[in-house]
């Protein structure tokens, strides 16, 4: 147990926060929702020469080429969180197609889409859900029947999000249906404008349209486009997914979140009694600290087994299940704290945050569903984790 | 930077596993429990080779001179095997306190039978860690204690104890002191043993070398680490054998374990568990490495792991069905050491309630 950066890491941290002073002022201070505006562009690029974005990425695709290297990654994410700075873009096509691309894409689809997604030229949108196909994704409908030497494909995915916005779709379609659900699919890339898409914008509980349903009618995409050969999208899926999982459930977040509520709390007051001097709320602030604490801690822990190249098993398949029930229960404080205030919501008078806790509240509810559900994650957990045996298959019906 | 356990951690931690698992075996432990045993001495004397009594207490005084982290992974091992033998007062608080504020005379006096086992220290501190409760509390005049003081760890065994006193002054009471009554409580967990003193008159040796309100806190920290890594050990164990009889018990044509409703009880305990080793082993480094943090990381583990240690305790039980409410399978063991744990050194509300005072959320 050494929780100190050697010197090596300490140096490359105060080149992080020299770089942060030299041009902290320049960072544009709102994400864009859907495409990134042009000073968000500009950043990027800045990030992208400096090695504080696409950092891993290999020179020859337009990455920075430096050795993966998860300590120096973490220094970096640190510090700009630290400076409240915003780092590189993210989004799906950064997050989860540019590293599905690198282990199983052609060079030529490597030379071809990595670099423009890099730097924010090209946004992506994942068409997986189906909506009969949620947490069982491998029965998804969506046909591709060949035609000459294209795909045409019939069909609807949902919970797309940016789809409105992006350029181009990394998408799961059945295109062997007479084999086992699993065997029978491929991953397809496709242009948003190509002839025959529908975006239909869907609003969530939120009140937001942070989703999509996309409707394919003969939609004709060269055969050429896929990715990891024809049959082969169930595994491409699954080197997507486990991309994604990482990205959910992140314990800094919920650091962030309870710094935000103790300084709510110590604020906000109530028959003139600040929040922090009433001793439930007081104690429920204290059980999620610690929650929050042992997250982060675990966090190092697989940060550590990571380095090592080491797998930390079942440690690393709770983080998912637990970092976003923490995240929801840290809104549901802050809302009851702020008790009649915390409804408010919209453009209300009175509003506290944007009405932001409420938004996290029940946007979390749709993470915890979303990404593989609370329920799926449980049953990951006990057969990968705890070797349960896995659910018998039922009689044909 | 690395947060785990080193090479020789590991190594440690596998050997006294595998020496608990034979000899602090659900048959001895049964076997303890029913006659009462205080210390039982065949796993005491195997905990000896390994030099657990002496792990904290410095080489010059005969022990090993490791950290509260090496200590966190033998209490881990010996909540896990429901091990009925002295530690937490006699292996950590103890040595911690006459390190930390004994004169060299009274280490020298005890410490090395501390460290070789010949010894065992129990700890009074209860009304200090947990509050005073049915008229608890001592005080010191003139090198004489009067009053008493409830739930002392590491009792019957006791051949020493330390005992803090209503200002926080810390003293050293024989056993045998005249004046001196012992009083065994009956708690739900038969394999420690806690109790009562009453003092009249007692002759005490204050610990007064360094700074004993330091040496306190550093205690109740130290205590309070190693009561919630005996939580993750049986929690552990617990989840375990509910995995494992979910496997063997078959209803319906099936295994239990193969409905969803048993895997996700099992998924939960341990989602819920395993984070809190990371906590634990952060509050057992910051003891020895970032003392300005200690204290609060002790708490946080201390009350954290009395929540989670109670949900995995009945949920543990329910999987197990009605066998697990039955003496015969012995699970029960497992769930009131748990029980015990909890109540140890303050309950969760009011371990927190000294968090937030930590922090300055809350007036003293």
């Amino acid at each position: 147990m050494d929780l100190a950066y050697s010197p090596e890491y300490q140096a490359f941290r105060d080149e992080v926060r020299a770089f942060i002073a030299k041009h902290g002022k320049d960072a544009p201070r709102r994400f864009g929702v859907s495409r990134p505006s042009g000073d968000f562009l500009a950043w990027q690029k800045l990030l992208m020469a400096n090695g504080y974005a696409a950092r891993t990425i290999p020179k020859e695709y337009g990455g920075y080429g430096a050795e993966p290297d998860i300590l120096k990654s973490r220094i970096i994410a640190e510090e700009f969180a630290n400076a409240g700075l915003p780092t590189g873009l993210s989004g799906q096509g950064i997050s989860m197609f540019v590293p599905t691309l690198l282990e199983l894409g052609t060079e030529e689809q490597k030379k071809k889409w990595i670099e423009p997604t890099l730097k924010g030229e090209v946004i992506w949108c994942q068409g997986y859900s189906e909506p009969g196909s949620g947490s069982d994704l491998a029965s998804l409908q969506t046909k591709a029947h060949e035609d000459g030497d294209d795909f045409v494909i019939n069909g609807q995915k949902i919970w797309t999000s940016t789809a409105h916005a992006a350029d181009m779709i990394f998408c799961l379609v059945r295109t062997e249906p007479d084999k086992p659900k699993h065997e029978g699919i491929s991953y397809l890339i496709f242009s948003m404008k190509t002839p025959g898409i529908e975006v239909r914008p869907l609003t969530t509980m939120t009140g937001h349209a942070e989703f999509n349903e996309v409707f394919f009618t003969d939609v004709r995409v060269p055969k050429t486009q896929i990715v990891g050969g024809r049959g082969q999208g169930w595994f491409v899926a699954n080197a997507t997914l486990k991309h994604e999982r990482g990205m959910l459930g992140d314990p800094n977040q919920a650091g962030t979140r309870l710094k935000e509520i103790v300084a709510l709390m110590n604020k906000e007051t109530l028959d003139g009694q600040r929040l922090i001097d009433n001793p439930l709320f007081r104690d429920r602030l204290l059980q999620l600290q610690a929650r929050v604490l042992a997250m982060q801690f675990h966090g190092l822990r697989l940060l550590t087994a990571a380095t090592k190249g080491e797998d930390a098993g079942l440690a690393r398949l709770i983080v998912k299940l637990q970092g976003c029930e923490l995240n929801h229960q840290l809104a549901a404080l802050a809302i009851d704290a702020l008790g009649e205030l915390g409804v408010l919501y919209g453009d209300s008078p009175h509003l506290r945050a944007d009405g932001s806790w409420q938004h996290r509240y029940m946007f979390d509810l749709g993470l915890i569903i979303g990404g593989g559900t609370a329920q799926i994650q449980k049953n990951i957990i006990s057969e990968r984790g705890l070797n349960m045996p896995r659910e018998p298959k039922p009689a044909k019906v | 930077m690395e947060f785990g356990l080193s090479e020789d951690q590991r190594l440690m931690q596998d050997s006294v596993g595998r020496t608990l698992e034979k000899v602090s075996s659900l048959d001895r432990v049964r076997k303890a429990a029913d006659a009462r045993e205080a210390n039982a001495q065949d796993i005491w004397h195997a905990l000896i080779e390994l030099g657990v009594p002496g792990m904290l207490i410095d080489e010059a005084h005969g022990g090993m001179g490791l950290k509260l982290l090496d200590a966190a992974l033998i209490a881990e091992a010996l909540g896990r095997h429901v091990a009925p033998v002295p530690f937490i007062a006699s292996a950590v608080m103890a040595p911690i306190a006459l390190q930390g504020a004994g004169s060299a005379a009274q280490q020298e006096a005890w410490l090395p039978k501390l460290a070789n086992g010949e010894a065992v220290a129990g700890v009074a501190i209860s009304e200090r860690a947990a509050g005073a409760r049915e008229g608890g509390g001592v005080t010191a005049a003139g090198g004489k204690l009067n009053g008493k003081a409830l739930f002392v760890i590491d009792f019957a065994a006791a051949d020493i104890f330390i005992v803090a006193d209503k200002t926080g002054g810390l003293h050293l009471v024989k056993a045998s002191a005249k004046g001196l009554t012992k009083v065994q409580l009956t708690t739900i967990d038969l394999t420690r043993s806690v109790g009562e003193l009453q003092f009249d008159n007692v002759e005490a040796e204050p610990l007064s070398s360094g700074d004993a309100k330091r040496a306190l806190r550093r205690m109740l920290d130290a205590g309070r680490v190693m009561v919630a890594a005996d939580t993750l050990g049986a929690g552990w164990m617990m989840i375990d054998k509910a995995v494992a009889y979910a496997k063997e018990r078959k209803q319906f044509g099936r295994v239990i374990g193969s409905f969803q409703a048993v895997k996700h009880m099992c998924a939960e305990m341990a989602a819920e568990l395993e984070p809190g080793r990371s906590l634990i082993w952060y509050a057992a480094h910051a003891f020895d490495e970032l003392p300005e943090e200690a204290s609060l990381m002790a708490a946080h583990a201390k009350a954290h792991l009395s929540e989670v240690g109670r949900f995995v305790a009945r949920t543990a039980t329910e999987v197990h069905g009605g066998m697990g409410f039955t003496d015969l399978l012995g699970l029960h063991y497992w769930f009131k050491r748990i029980g015990l744990d909890r109540q140890l050194l303050g309950g969760p509300e009011r371990v927190r309630h000294e968090a937030a005072v930590l922090q300055g959320w809350a007036a003293d």
